[in-house]
């Protein structure tokens, strides 16, 4: 008898990513968070009614890496900039994808009032700690005594103040339907990653409201660490200032799942 | 339509509802408040799109979304507003998607006052945010112009794909005066193919203004100066009244055009053959009605000498010397801060230069801003 092989294509690459190589550094988890965003799309069958909005940070390029309709907004200002989207087309997908300087310093005021209006929208916070994109400066998310380009001392907290909680912050809004905090420095933390994907996705494609999730992200360039010494970094340092978990998961969240 | 009584910030609200305005971002800032008001009541009521931003930087990112998503998207600001929104114009200019921006001009600077003035003449044709770019500016001097030219502007934004902005100050604005509506245009529902609508069925649209690459970032500067330089050579346009036999041309726009008609009427009364030449653009400029002025002497007739009149303490006046290149002279009369002029101050310039053009006025001597 004559022995069967059947092939079978178990992983490949998510037709809403692009072919492209990204410039992202070795070890830089922006690629990865990308990546589980672009696998989510696909699942859900969403890529051709999609609208990205870039930020001004490290992932300004995004379009570039996704094969969807895409806008590139002024440093802070993409919630903005996807409301507009959204209000005009509300049976589109709007994202938003955006840095801390980017979205928890210069664009404190449009990503608080996106939630304040419970605007329809998903965004993806990337909280790597630092400005990566100008070189390694302290961000609103620097922990306490981190040493950065611009605070070459470590983060003085008694001038700066303590660093910004951005999940927790937005879980208090009445507008948040969906606040959490997630991680992708191991297989455990991707895989909840990738669910909460799912289920930001979900909130806005029942028109719930404001969705949000923060992602711990790793910065090896900036933070003077190898790819995998920046992995333990994020669970040595970041998560227990950033403890992972879910802030706010309106009761109608619970009924999508 | 018949006409109504209207005041000229819900004139150019209603105006830009007819002409298919679908959807509408801004903030409350005095003297264009009315303008947001009626939007906030009408827009929702038609199924349109209504929102207050938390400020004119959102409302201006707002703006710049909607217009990606290629439909007809306006806001409306004054001064302290409008230099929030200068960063999000350079965005939106660099990437080529049409928006209307209807600025109503109040005292400055800093906080300054609600009065009317036109000192944001430079900021709106020459610096409406960084990097090389213009900006059509159109500048109403009555309600009914300012109805019509809300029109013009939503088909020029879109024709050009350029940023249209409607120049009005506090007066028109504020003040009531007959003018007819238009009726109301269907709603566009076809969207550009540039939009951003979903990549179905074709390759993803990107609205972006980052040029890594400095050769391509040249490009896109060289493809929105050859723009920039149709619009020139097409869209200028002006009034002329009483202008075949002036000797003292006047140059004004907007309010201070209309005061100045008044101060043109009472010089030919007196004898004095005065004129008006009242940009429509502000941005372009027309220079062509300069160009083609008949420059008067003691024995030929033509004109002798201008008269630029602004409410700023001199902006619009280059513009003009620049287009007169010296062939003539050019006197400036500004008022600052809110304050408006009187026919009769207009009147007192003009009859202190037909004086002086008894003298023999030297070619392309410039005076001063009277005090
Ligand atoms: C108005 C404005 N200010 C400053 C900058 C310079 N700038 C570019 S990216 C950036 C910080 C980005 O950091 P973050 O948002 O944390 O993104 P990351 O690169 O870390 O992913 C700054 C300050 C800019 N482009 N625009
Ligand atoms: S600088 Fe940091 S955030 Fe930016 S690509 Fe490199 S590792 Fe990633
Ligand atoms: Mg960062």
């Amino acid at each position: 008898m004559q022995e069967q092989w059947v092939e079978q294509t178990v992983y490949q690459r998510p037709e809403s990513l692009s072919k492209n190589p990204t410039h992202y550094c070795p070890g830089c988890t922006h690629g990865l968070i990308h990546k589980l965003i672009g696998e989510v799309i696909d699942e859900l069958a969403i890529r051709e009614r999609t609208i990205a909005v870039a930020p001004v940070g490290c992932s300004v390029l995004l379009y570039n890496y996704f094969e969807l309709d895409s806008a590139e907004a002024a440093h802070g200002r993409a919630p903005a900039m996807a409301t507009g989207l959204k209000r005009v087309q509300p049976d589109k997908i709007v994202f938003t994808y955006q840095g801390d300087g980017d979205l928890a310093s210069i664009g404190i005021a449009e990503i608080m009032w996106a939630a304040i209006r419970g605007e329809n929208i998903t965004t993806f916070f990337i909280n790597n700690a630092i400005y990566g994109m100008t070189g390694g400066q302290m961000a609103p998310t620097s922990l306490p005594g981190q040493v950065t380009g611009s605070s070459p001392l470590g983060r003085d907290v008694e001038m700066t103040g303590m660093p910004i909680q951005m999940a927790e912050i937005l879980a208090g809004l009445p507008g948040t339907t969906y606040a959490v905090r997630r991680s992708v420095h191991d297989i455990r933390t991707i895989k909840d990653a990738k669910k909460a994907i799912r289920t930001a996705f979900r909130v806005q494609m029942a028109g719930a409201g404001f969705s949000f999730i923060e992602f711990l992200s790793s910065c090896p360039t900036n933070w003077g660490l190898t790819p995998s010494r920046a992995l333990d970094w994020i669970r040595q340092n970041m998560v227990p200032y950033y403890p992972l978990g879910d802030y706010k998961v309106a009761d109608i969240v619970k009924e999508l799942r | 339509m018949a006409k109504e009584l209207l005041k000229g910030n819900v004139a150019i609200a209603e105006a830009a509802i007819r002409a298919g305005v679908q959807a509408y971002f801004g903030y409350p800032i005095t003297p264009q408040t009315e303008l947001l008001e009626h939007m906030s009541l009408r827009m929702p009521q038609l199924g349109r799109v209504f929102l207050q931003a938390e400020s004119e930087l959102a409302a201006i990112n707002m703006v710049y979304g909607a217009a990606s998503a290629g439909v007809r998207v306006m806001t409306s600001s004054s001064g302290p507003g409008f230099s929030l929104m200068q960063e999000g114009l350079s965005y939106i200019a660099c990437s080529e998607v049409p928006v209307v921006l209807v600025d109503i001009m109040r005292g400055g600077p800093g906080l300054g006052n609600i009065q009317p003035t036109q000192a944001d003449y430079n900021q709106l044709t020459k610096s409406a945010g960084h990097g090389d770019f213009r900006s059509i500016v159109l500048a109403p001097s009555t309600v009914q112009e300012a109805i019509d030219l809300t029109v013009l502007a939503f088909d020029l934004a879109e024709k050009y794909r350029t940023i249209v902005i409607v120049a009005g100050d506090g007066m028109i604005g504020q003040m009531m005066e007959p003018a007819e509506l238009p009726a109301m245009h269907a709603l566009r529902s076809a969207r550009p193919d540039w939009a951003l609508t979903g990549a179905k069925g074709r390759q993803k649209n990107v609205i972006s203004s980052l040029r890594l690459n400095a050769d391509n970032l040249e490009d896109v500067n060289k493809r929105l100066q050859a723009k920039i330089n149709r619009i020139r050579a097409a869209e200028a346009r002006y009034e002329q009244v009483l202008t075949d036999d002036a000797e003292i041309l006047i140059v004004a726009f907007g309010t201070t055009a209309r005061i100045a008609k008044t101060a043109i009427r009472e010089a030919r009364r007196q004898g004095i053959p005065a004129g008006l030449l009242r940009p429509i653009t502000l941005f372009p400029f027309p220079n062509a009605p300069f160009k083609e002025l008949s420059v008067g002497s003691q024995q030929a007739k033509g004109v002798k000498a201008i008269l630029v009149v602004e409410m700023s303490a001199g902006q619009m006046v280059e513009d003009v010397q620049l287009a007169v290149q010296g062939r003539l002279p050019v006197r400036f009369y500004g008022r600052t801060g809110g304050a408006v002029p009187l026919p009769d101050e207009i009147l007192d310039q003009i009859l202190m230069l037909a004086h002086r053009m008894d003298e023999a006025p030297t070619s392309g001597e410039s005076f001063a801003m009277a005090a």
